[in-house]
């Protein structure tokens, strides 16, 4: 079905959908579109692949915002991962993706050959994608371009993770989020995001530890009012 | 959340059933859904794109695999072969070569059969791939027709008209332009039969496809 992307923005499309973009085609001038998750070009055309909701950022970015479970790996994306193996200079790492990623031992702030990481079978690393495409197996660093950790690496004593929705995530690593700000000011608490859909989070004592999980995995469904007064109950019962 | 609509076509008096579905009802799966077609019941599910074991995966593309469980007893024959025609189609209609290596399953279990079910099962495996969110070039659809001694033509007969049908047909039809993807049909005809009911198969699936749009934007504008 061909229909105008201005009017779509905001409503929901399905795959097979062409938007037909209006271009001025005035002196040589070529308009750049991005186009994000949920659009292919085929061609000449734009057509929407995965159903959700046309999102639109100024000047010229398109996406389709979706709810999915699964991830898939890609570049740049920052996620949490299970170490499952140690093979040679490499650790296997699981990402919830269709592959395991691998994680050299090199990629750690202050690692030589000599001094390796403590990293075990087992534990929980916060690491970021430099290699995800389709066609070769995904690969993690714990380091940024300049050689330091921040933030990355190996974490997780205590603690519980789980594992909620993609859409979720990305709220909650929004800059305003409401929902992070809001669990702020019940009690005080680490968490730590992973764009692979799962969370850790712990607190002071093992009951709010629970509390907290309890409530972001179920804030997924509700409106901003039932979370609002979801939190007013629990931080009542709390203090 | 669970939504009924219904639709008529003029000609040889052929109405869909009451239709239904119900969107990502299962925890487990990555997408599930369930579609209901007057009687018929059938629940999908969707895993993927997952791990792949090596004998069995396909370098450039996804490796689908698709299976159907009957209400009662072990999968026999028959429904190996409405897994294959449900495999190609969703292998036509979804965009495999961007996850080469991985797997995707699709699970189907029949609830409860009153005819058309091949038709039902490829509406609810196309409902739970959209909610799994893979990406798809179309969506498509099942209608199932059936013409009986007199020559008329039943569109989506329950299970005793299919027994007292001389033919019976199940068309998958894709979003775009309405074409047959998939065909599957038993017993004796004329070609010129077999054109009217792919024709009032295309008209009823106009309904069907504008009822996956109302489902879908009532899902995502309530959330």
């Amino acid at each position: 079905m061909l229909c105008c992307v201005k009017e779509k923005i905001g409503e929901a499309v399905l795959p097979g959908d062409l938007l037909a973009f209006e271009i001025q085609k005035s002196e040589n001038k070529t308009e750049k579109l991005i186009c994000g998750p949920g659009l292919r070009r085929d061609g000449e055309d734009v057509f929407v692949c995965k159903s959700g909701i046309l999102r639109h950022k100024e000047p010229n970015l398109y996406w389709i915002d979706l709810q999915q479970r699964r991830y898939v790996p890609a570049k740049g994306e920052s996620v949490i991962g299970i170490v499952t193996a140690k093979s040679g200079d490499v650790f296997k790492v699981d990402v919830g993706g269709s592959e395991q990623a691998s994680l050299s031992y090199l990629a750690f702030e202050g690692a030589t050959k000599r001094n390796r990481p403590n990293v075990q079978v087992g534990d929980l690393v916060y690491a970021q994608f430099i290699i995800a495409n389709k066609d070769m197996e995904p690969e993690l660093v714990c380091i940024d371009s300049c050689g330091r950790a921040n933030g990355m690496g190996v974490f997780g004593a205590g603690g519980l993770l789980f594992k909620v929705s993609l859409g979720l995530v990305r709220k909650l690593l929004s800059p305003q989020s409401e929902i992070v700000k809001d669990l702020e000011k019940i009690f005080p608490f680490e968490m730590v995001i992973g764009l692979n859909g799962r969370i850790w989070v712990k607190a002071k004592t093992t009951q709010q530890t629970l509390i907290v999980a309890n409530i972001l995995e179920s804030c997924e469904n509700m409106t901003t009012e039932q979370r609002r007064s979801i939190f007013g109950r629990v931080s009542e019962n709390v203090l | 959340m669970m939504e009924v609509t219904q639709s008529g076509s003029a000609q040889h008096a052929a109405v869909l059933r009451e239709f239904g579905c119900e969107h990502s009802l299962l925890s487990r799966p990555d997408g599930s859904a369930s579609f209901v077609q007057g009687d018929t019941t059938v629940l999908a599910g969707v895993y993927g794109p997952a791990e792949v074991m090596v004998s069995k995966e396909s370098f450039d593309r996804a490796t689908l695999e698709v299976t159907l469980k009957p209400k009662v007893g072990m999968p026999g024959v028959a429904e190996r072969s409405k897994e294959q025609c449900i495999r190609q189609t969703c292998e036509a209609a979804l965009l495999t070569r961007l996850h080469p290596r991985t797997s995707i399953t699709l699970s189907l279990q029949t609830v409860h059969d009153d005819g058309a079910l091949l038709a039902c099962c490829l509406n609810a495996a196309c409902m739970a791939l959209m909610d799994a969110g893979l990406p798809m070039h179309c969506l498509f659809c099942g209608v199932c027709c059936a013409i009986d001694q007199q020559g008329t033509i039943k569109l989506d007969p329950t299970a005793k008209e299919e027994k007292e049908s001389r033919a019976v047909m199940t068309f998958a039809l894709d979003s775009t332009d309405c074409r047959v993807m998939m065909s599957s049909t038993k017993g004796s005809y004329t070609a010129a039969e077999l054109q009217q009911c792919i024709a009032v198969c295309q008209r009823a699936s106009e309904s069907i496809f504008q009822f996956y749009r109302d489902s879908v934007s009532r899902r995502y504008c309530k959330a």
